[in-house]
C-alpha cells in the first residue's frame, strides 16, 4: 500500500497538469466534433443537430474548394522545396568538405548554420510583415533590385497582387523562414551515420551529389519523413503568413487558405457550426497527408523496421 | 561528431587525384551557400535600414540611406503605436506562462516516467496526441470556454491555454529525459528519508536542468511567436501581445500607414528572440540534434 505522501504526491502532480489539458485542449477538440454538426451561430442558446449538412454544403461551397485546393498545392510544392534546400546545405556544411582528411563540412559551415536558422526565431507574422514589405510594388527592395540589375518590367509588378505570382511568392516565403530549422535537423541526422560509410563512399569514387542521394538520403528517411509530416502540418494551415502577406485571399483567392476561411467564418460571420467542419476537414486532410506520407515512406522500403535492425 | 581520421595511406593516395576537382566543388559550394545566406540577411538588414528613414524616404527609395539617423521611429513605435503596452503583456504573458508549463510538465512527465501505475501509458499517449491536434480545429470550443469562464479577453485566460498547448510537447521532451536519469541517486535519498516531494525539488529537478533548459527555450520561442490564440482569443486592444500588434499594424489600410514605425516596430519585437538566439544558439542546436523532433 503506497503511502500518504506518495499518493499525495502522484494526485497533485498528475492531476494538475491533467486537469489543465483536458479543460484546454481535449474537451474543446471533443466540443468541435459536435459543434461541426450544428448549425449554431455561436450567439444564439439554442442550435439544431443537422448530422452531415454543414459538409455536404462544405464541398458545394466554391470559396472553400479554392481554399482547400490551395492547401493542397502547398502541402505538395512547399515541403518537397524546403527538404530539398535543406538537404543540400545539411550535406555541404557536414560531408561536403575537402575529400582528403576526415570527412568535414566545408569551411565557414558554421556561420552558414546559424545564418539560415535565423528565420526559425523570428514570428512568423513579423516574417510575413517583412516580406509583404519587400514584396511591395514601388517602395519594396525586390523591385528596386531587379529594375537596378537592368531587368524591365518589375517597376511596378505587384508580386502579391497578380494572380500568376501571389501563391509562388507566398510559398517561397514559407519555404524562406523554415530552410535553416529543417537544415539544423538534417545536420543532427547526418552525424548520427558512421562516417566509415562516407570514408568508404569516398574510396568507391562517388561524387558528392550521388554521396547525398545514394547515402545520406536513404540513411536518413526517417528524419526526412518526420520534417515532410510538420511542414505539411504547417502549410496546411498557413494561417499566420497568408493572414501577412494577403489578408483578404489574394487576387481572385489564389492565396486563400482553409484555415483563412475558417476564422472568417467564425469570427467575422458568426457561423460558428459551419466553421468548425472546415476545422475538421483540416483536421482529416492534414492526417491523410500524414497517412499518404507515412505510407510512401513504408512502401518504398523505409520505416523503423528497417532501421532497427 | 562522428569525424574520424581516415588512414595516412587513403590520404596520401586521393591527395593528387581529387585537388583541383575539390577546389571547384568547393567554389560551387560556397557561392550556393553565400547566396541563400544573403537571401536570409538582406531582408533583415533592410529592415534595419528603414526603421531610421522617415515614411516619406521610404516610399521614395528603398536603398538611399536616411538624411538623419535618427530613433524618433522607435520612440513613436513604442508609445504613439502602443508597442510598449504590447511588448509588456507579451513578457508577462510568456513569463508567466512559460514557469507554469515548465513546473506542470516536469511534474507530469516525472511522474509518467518514473511511476509505474495503471492508466500512465494512456495518459501519456493522450498528452502525446496533443501534438498532433490542429489548433484550428479547437479554436472556436476554445472561444465558448473561456467566454464561459470569464476568461475571454484576460490575460491569466491566454496564460492558461498557452500553458495547456504547451503542454504535450514539454511532456513528451521531458518524459524521455526523466527516464534517462540514474536510479541510484533516487534509491539513496529514499534511504537517507526524504520523501517524493523533496526528491523532486531538491534533487531530481535540478539534475533535469540541462533539459528543461532546452525545452524552456523551445517554448520561449513557440510562445513568443504565438499567433492565432491570441488573434481568436485575446480581442481587446488594450491585453493585445506583440505579434497582434503587429498585425494590427498590417491590416491598417494602405495610405495611413506610418511605414518607419512599422520597421521599428519589426526590429524591436525581433531583437528579444535574436538575443536569446544568438546566447543559446549552441544549446538550441543541442536539443535539435538530441531527436527533439524524431
Amino acid at each position: 500500500m503506497p503511502s500518504l505522501d506518495r499518493l499525495s504526491f502522484i494526485a497533485v502532480f498528475l492531476g494538475v497538469p491533467v486537469a489543465v489539458y483536458v479543460i484546454f485542449v481535449i474537451y474543446p477538440f471533443g466540443r468541435a466534433l459536435y459543434f461541426s454538426m450544428t448549425d449554431w451561430s455561436g450567439f444564439t442558446p439554442t442550435y439544431n443537430f443537422v448530422g452531415l449538412d454543414n459538409f455536404t454544403k462544405l464541398f458545394h461551397d466554391d470559396t472553400f474548394m479554392r481554399a482547400l485546393r490551395n492547401n493542397l498545392e502547398l502541402a505538395i510544392v512547399v515541403p518537397f522545396v524546403t527538404i530539398v534546400l535543406a538537404l543540400a546545405i545539411a550535406s555541404i556544411v557536414t560531408v561536403g568538405g575537402p575529400r582528403r582528411g576526415p570527412v568535414r563540412g566545408i569551411r565557414g559551415s558554421s556561420f552558414y548554420r546559424v545564418v539560415s536558422f535565423f528565420p526559425y526565431t523570428v514570428p512568423a507574422i513579423v516574417i510575413g510583415l517583412i516580406w509583404a514589405q519587400v514584396y511591395d510594388p514601388s517602395a519594396g527592395i525586390l523591385n528596386a533590385f531587379l529594375t537596378k540589375i537592368g531587368l524591365s518590367g518589375f517597376q511596378d509588378f505587384a508580386w502579391l497582387g497578380d494572380p500568376r505570382t501571389a501563391m509562388p511568392a507566398s510559398m517561397f516565403v514559407i519555404i524562406w523562414s523554415f530552410v535553416g530549422f529543417y537544415t539544423v535537423l538534417f545536420v543532427a541526422a547526418i552525424k548520427g551515420v558512421p562516417s566509415e560509410i562516407y570514408e568508404a563512399a569516398r574510396m568507391d569514387g562517388a561524387g558528392r551529389f550521388r554521396t547525398a542521394v545514394l547515402i545520406t538520403l536513404p540513411l536518413i528517411r526517417d528524419t526526412v519523413q518526420t520534417a515532410y509530416i510538420y511542414l505539411g502540418i504547417t502549410v496546411l494551415d498557413a494561417f499566420v503568413y497568408m493572414q501577412a502577406l494577403n489578408p483578404n485571399g489574394g487576387p481572385n483567392n489564389t492565396t486563400r487558405t482553409m484555415s483563412q476561411d475558417l476564422f472568417n467564418t467564425a469570427f467575422r460571420k458568426g457561423q460558428f457550426g459551419y466553421a468548425t467542419a472546415m476545422g475538421v476537414v483540416l483536421a482529416v486532410v492534414t492526417l491523410l497527408f500524414a497517412a499518404i506520407v507515412f505510407a510512401i515512406n513504408h512502401f518504398t522500403g523505409g520505416g523503423e523496421r528497417r532501421l532497427r535492425r | 561528431m562522428t569525424a574520424v581520421t581516415p588512414d595516412e595511406r587513403v590520404v596520401a593516395e586521393n591527395r593528387g587525384t581529387w585537388a583541383s576537382g575539390d577546389r571547384t566543388v568547393e567554389a560551387t559550394s560556397h557561392v550556393f551557400l553565400a547566396i541563400w545566406s544573403i537571401i536570409v540577411i538582406v531582408p533583415f538588414l533592410w529592415v534595419v535600414l528603414s526603421s531610421f528613414k522617415t515614411t516619406k524616404e521610404i516610399l521614395a527609395s528603398p536603398f538611399s540611406l536616411p538624411a538623419h539617423w535618427s530613433f524618433d521611429n522607435y520612440v513613436h513605435a513604442w508609445t504613439d503605436a502602443g508597442i510598449r503596452k504590447f511588448f509588456l503583456n507579451t513578457v508577462i504573458v510568456v513569463g508567466v506562462a512559460l514557469v507554469l508549463v515548465m513546473l506542470l510538465g516536469a511534474m507530469c512527465s516525472y511522474v509518467l516516467a518514473r511511476f509505474v501505475f495503471p492508466g500512465a501509458r494512456f495518459i501519456y499517449y493522450a498528452m502525446i496526441a496533443g501534438l498532433t491536434f490542429p489548433i484550428f480545429l479547437a479554436i472556436v470550443p476554445l472561444f465558448f470556454i473561456l467566454k464561459n469562464g470569464g476568461l475571454l479577453n484576460t490575460l491569466p485566460g491566454l496564460i492558461m491555454v498557452y500553458v495547456a498547448f504547451a503542454l504535450p510537447f514539454t511532456v513528451f521532451f521531458l518524459y524521455s529525459f526523466f527516464k534517462t536519469l540514474p536510479d541510484e541517486v533516487y534509491e539513496a535519498a529514499v534511504i537517507d528519508g526524504a520523501g517524493d516531494w523533496r526528491i523532486f525539488f531538491q534533487i531530481m529537478l535540478p539534475m533535469a536542468r540541462p533539459g528543461i533548459a532546452a525545452v524552456a527555450i523551445f517554448n520561449f520561442l513557440g510562445l513568443w511567436n504565438q499567433f492565432l490564440l491570441p488573434v481568436a482569443l485575446n480581442t481587446d486592444p488594450n491585453r493585445y501581445v506583440l505579434t497582434q500588434g503587429m498585425a494590427e499594424f498590417a491590416s491598417q489600410a494602405g495610405y495611413s500607414v506610418d511605414f518607419g514605425a512599422l520597421f521599428a516596430a519589426v526590429v524591436i519585437t525581433v531583437v528579444p528572440v535574436l538575443v536569446v538566439y544568438l546566447i543559446f544558439q549552441r544549446r538550441l542546436e543541442g536539443s535539435v540534434s538530441q531527436g527533439t523532433f524524431r
